[in-house]
């Protein structure tokens, strides 16, 4: 779609891909002979509407045959202008903004808004609604790695861990549905913790979840992971070192397969996740393959923090779901209609009169891809004067054209799925 | 097929029959006859090529309807062509920015008659939540929508019940219509050739 | 802001720390032709070693009584190893949005000070590629500054009285 192919990947003139300038040739003329045939570079264009590209955003690849010289990402095609719109918007509507980040695991990003939130006002999470959050949280981590481990797989041919895989989703997906409503967008949680408690139901689906999905995780597993032709084509495949993934700001699971070990939940740990306790699962090389494996074996440190947290659930109060903040949670409709308190905070919290304190804060979480950071400036009215979302694919997908250069060009797209990159994290 | 009034038969004590054997007083060959529309429009629905431009959640939410569990294979929907040259379908699923426009008009350029647009999803309906600046407010606007499929997403159930209607639209298709005045007229409308 | 901290960053930058604050991720304030430097020597410094680009984006703050209409940068780094997070910010006239880039330093604020120059229009001399990313590249308009609408203007449906854009 790119109508003028960018100048930084326009092949010079007279340039070949030896360095060495060729003898005896005019431009575009027939080559003395012995002496090499010049070369002239493929400007490839991957996107925005590709198969390959899972979202929206256009590679332009610089190609000596079939490998990879250069490329150029340009991204923008679903900009939605988050940030402008949180600026009109009261707290409780911005979470269904964060949902639309990366909209594979949104109740990651909606935890993250509500801890920022909470952090502004200073407002204490009773722990049973932390570790409902723990179990929120994580059971959306494994739905993102599901999809981007299986969608790597599809890219390179195996479908069947894909319709697979889906399964295990949907049941996510409709626990999800049984607290708050919704499967994919959810705008889960309140500030302070629920909406309504976890019922009967959704504690029968946790079970059977937690019950049957490791056996058909390590089937999945199985198809892939030690799979001969699988290991070929992803092992040593966009490389990078974590040195130079560190200095693009990479984090989160692509950070963790170059070998550094930084995870938010365990370096500042947020939602009660100091007394759990889980392995940070780190690769060798940076390669797809340890990608891969990285978010595997997250997946199964997931499950293993769900029974923790389920465990722990046991030991507190059942019906302590929120913390008590009437002034930025809506009370129930039953108790507007007969209560003259509820009556009063409804309103104050649709006209938005609570007045919130000045503050410029700061809240990262463990999301899907990394690091995921809510940067909140207030000026005491009811919308934010800035709130700034720190978006770990949009970061570390500045690093693919170091990753692809000198590989294949199926390689270079095995290493974007690899990658996890998400169109509305990239765009917000 | 069964006859609600009668108690159900098992197989086994009912009449074998082989569908090679004519009824009695039925010979030679069987033929039917209906008209060249609806021969067409059958076998347009019952094969159509969906082209998946799948840009956000709602390409999420359709992923779960390709999925085993919702399953759009009933349909003859499940082969996905990623070219627009040998699509039938274009299912837009998800926010068109503005900067994308250009890129949405030249696929649906691409797709030859007769071709069908479903938009999902209230950004492709409409601009969905986002009325904004960088948002296109629906993609009516630069292309020519057959069904749209609110939602945000949409659950896959209302994916389906959108593609059954695309179906139906494309079985009860006049086969003159896309050489029609009226057609040509939506297509300049948009200033598509 | 916490004792330690504050004396190196004292030993460190001197007097270029025009303010600080400590609520809620330590902060100081610099004069924006010194952000560069004050960044570099962030991050040379063994001490302080604050090597991880965690986040950088723009600000604009209106016109009010007393100051001009200002942009503002906000750096937030990070040092790993210690898990010490610092914010450098400075601001500067609208008029004058000009700032040296740090792609030399972090190659992560590539994507990032475009961002900033596509949201706000600050200029980073030196980057390799400033244009547009997020936003069409023709648009000749900051959309994130305060005095740009939000709304898409071509729509004619909406009533403001209902929708109150």
């Amino acid at each position: 779609m790119a109508e003028t192919t960018p100048a930084s990947i326009k092949p010079a003139p007279g340039t070949s891909s030896k360095e060495t300038a060729v003898s005896g040739t005019s431009p575009g003329g027939t080559p003395a002979p012995g002496a090499p045939p010049a070369t002239e570079y493929l400007t490839l264009n991957l996107g925005p509407t590709h198969p390959a590209t899972h979202g929206v955003f256009q590679n332009i690849l610089k190609m000596d045959g079939e490998i990879v010289i250069d490329s150029e990402q340009t991204i923008g095609y679903i900009h939605r202008a988050f940030e402008k719109i949180a600026e009109r918007r009261p707290f409780y509507q911005i979470t269904t903004l964060t949902d639309r980040l990366n909209y594979c695991s949104s109740p990651l990003n909606n935890m993250g808004w509500h801890m920022t939130v909470e952090k502004l006002l200073d407002i204490e999470v009773p722990r049973r609604a932390k570790l409902l959050r723990v179990i929120i949280m994580e059971l959306s981590r494994i739905a993102d790695h599901l999809i981007c481990d299986s969608i790597i797989g599809a890219d390179t041919g195996a479908l069947t861990g894909f319709m697979y895989v889906m399964e295990w989703r949907e049941l996510i997906y409709e626990i999800f549905e049984s607290v708050c409503g919704a499967r994919l967008t959810t705008n889960i949680g309140r500030i302070g913790g629920f909406e309504r408690n976890f019922t009967p139901e959704t504690w029968k689906k946790l079970d059977t979840f937690l019950k049957d999905f490791p056996k058909a995780f390590e089937e999945f597993d199985s198809l892939l992971s030690r799979n001969r032709i699988f290991m070929d084509r992803t092992m040593g495949v966009g490389k990078i070192s974590a040195e130079r993934a560190l200095a693009y700001g990479t984090t989160g699971p692509n950070l963790r397969a170059t070998g550094v070990d930084y995870d938010v939940r365990v370096a500042h740990p947020y939602s009660a996740y100091e007394e759990f306790d889980f392995v940070i699962p780190v690769g060798v090389e940076g390669s797809s393959y340890d990608r891969f494996m990285v978010r595997q074996e997250e997946i199964r440190q997931s499950v293993s923090i769900i029974r923790q947290a389920v465990a722990k659930i046991g030991e507190e109060n059942p019906e302590v779901f929120r913390a008590e903040v009437p002034d930025w949670v809506l009370p129930p409709k039953e108790a507007v209609y007969s209560s003259m308190e509820a009556l009063i905070y409804h309103f104050k919290i649709v006209m938005g009169e609570t007045r919130v304190p000045v503050r410029q804060v700061y809240h990262p979480i463990e999301a899907a891809n990394g690091e995921l950071g809510f940067y909140l400036f207030t000026d005491g009215g009811r919308t934010p004067s800035r709130l700034h979302m720190r978006r770990p694919g949009f970061i570390y997908y500045q690093a693919y054209p170091e990753m692809i250069r000198g590989s294949l060009l199926s390689d270079a797209v095995i290493t974007l799925s690899s990658l996890n990159v998400i169109a509305g994290e990239l765009d917000a | 097929m069964s006859n609600p009034s009668q108690p159900f038969q098992p197989l086994s004590e009912a009449k074998t029959l082989s569908p090679v054997e004519p009824p009695p007083g039925i010979g030679g060959e069987g033929f039917f006859a209906t008209t060249l529309d609806a021969a067409v429009g059958l076998a347009r629905k019952g094969s159509m090529w969906p082209m998946i431009y799948a840009t956000s959640c709602c390409g999420i939410e359709f992923m779960a309807t390709a999925g085993a569990h919702y399953d759009i294979g009933r349909f003859g929907m499940e082969r996905f062509s990623y070219s627009p040259r040998q699509a039938d379908l274009l299912m837009v699923m998800g926010t068109v920015a503005k900067k994308l426009g250009p890129a949405l008009r030249e696929i649906y350029q691409q797709i030859s008659e007769p071709r069908w647009v479903l938009a999902v999803g209230a950004c492709a309906s409409s601009g969905g939540i986002f009325d904004t600046y960088s948002v296109l407010q629906g993609i009516d606007r630069v292309i020519p929508v057959d069904v749209f499929v609110p939602g945000c997403p949409p659950r896959p159930e209302q994916i389906l019940d959108g593609i059954l209607r695309v179906h139906y639209l494309a079985k009860h298709e006049s086969l003159r219509r896309r050489d029609s005045a009226e057609y040509k007229a939506l297509l300049d409308h948009y200033g598509i050739e | 802001m916490e004792e330690t901290l504050l004396a190196e960053l004292r030993r460190v930058l001197g007097d270029r720390i025009l303010s600080h604050e400590a609520d809620d991720v330590p902060t100081i304030v610099v004069d924006a032709p010194a952000l560069y430097d004050v960044v570099d020597a962030l991050y040379s410094d063994e001490n302080l070693a604050f090597r991880f680009l965690t986040t950088l984006f723009g600000m604009h703050y209106p016109a009010e009584a007393g100051q001009g209409e200002r942009l503002g940068l906000q750096v937030l780094l990070y040092n790993m190893r210690k898990g010490q997070r610092l914010r450098v910010t400075c601001s500067f006239p609208v008029e004058t949005p000009e700032l040296r880039s740090l792609t030399p330093i972090f190659p992560a604020a590539n994507w990032m000070e475009r961002e900033s120059y596509d949201f706000f229009g600050i200029r980073f001399a030196g980057h390799p590629n400033l244009k547009r990313i997020l936003n069409i590249e023709t648009m000749t308009v900051f959309p994130m500054r305060k005095d740009f609408p939000l709304e898409d203007q071509s729509r004619d449906d909406k009533d403001d009285r209902m929708f109150g854009r």
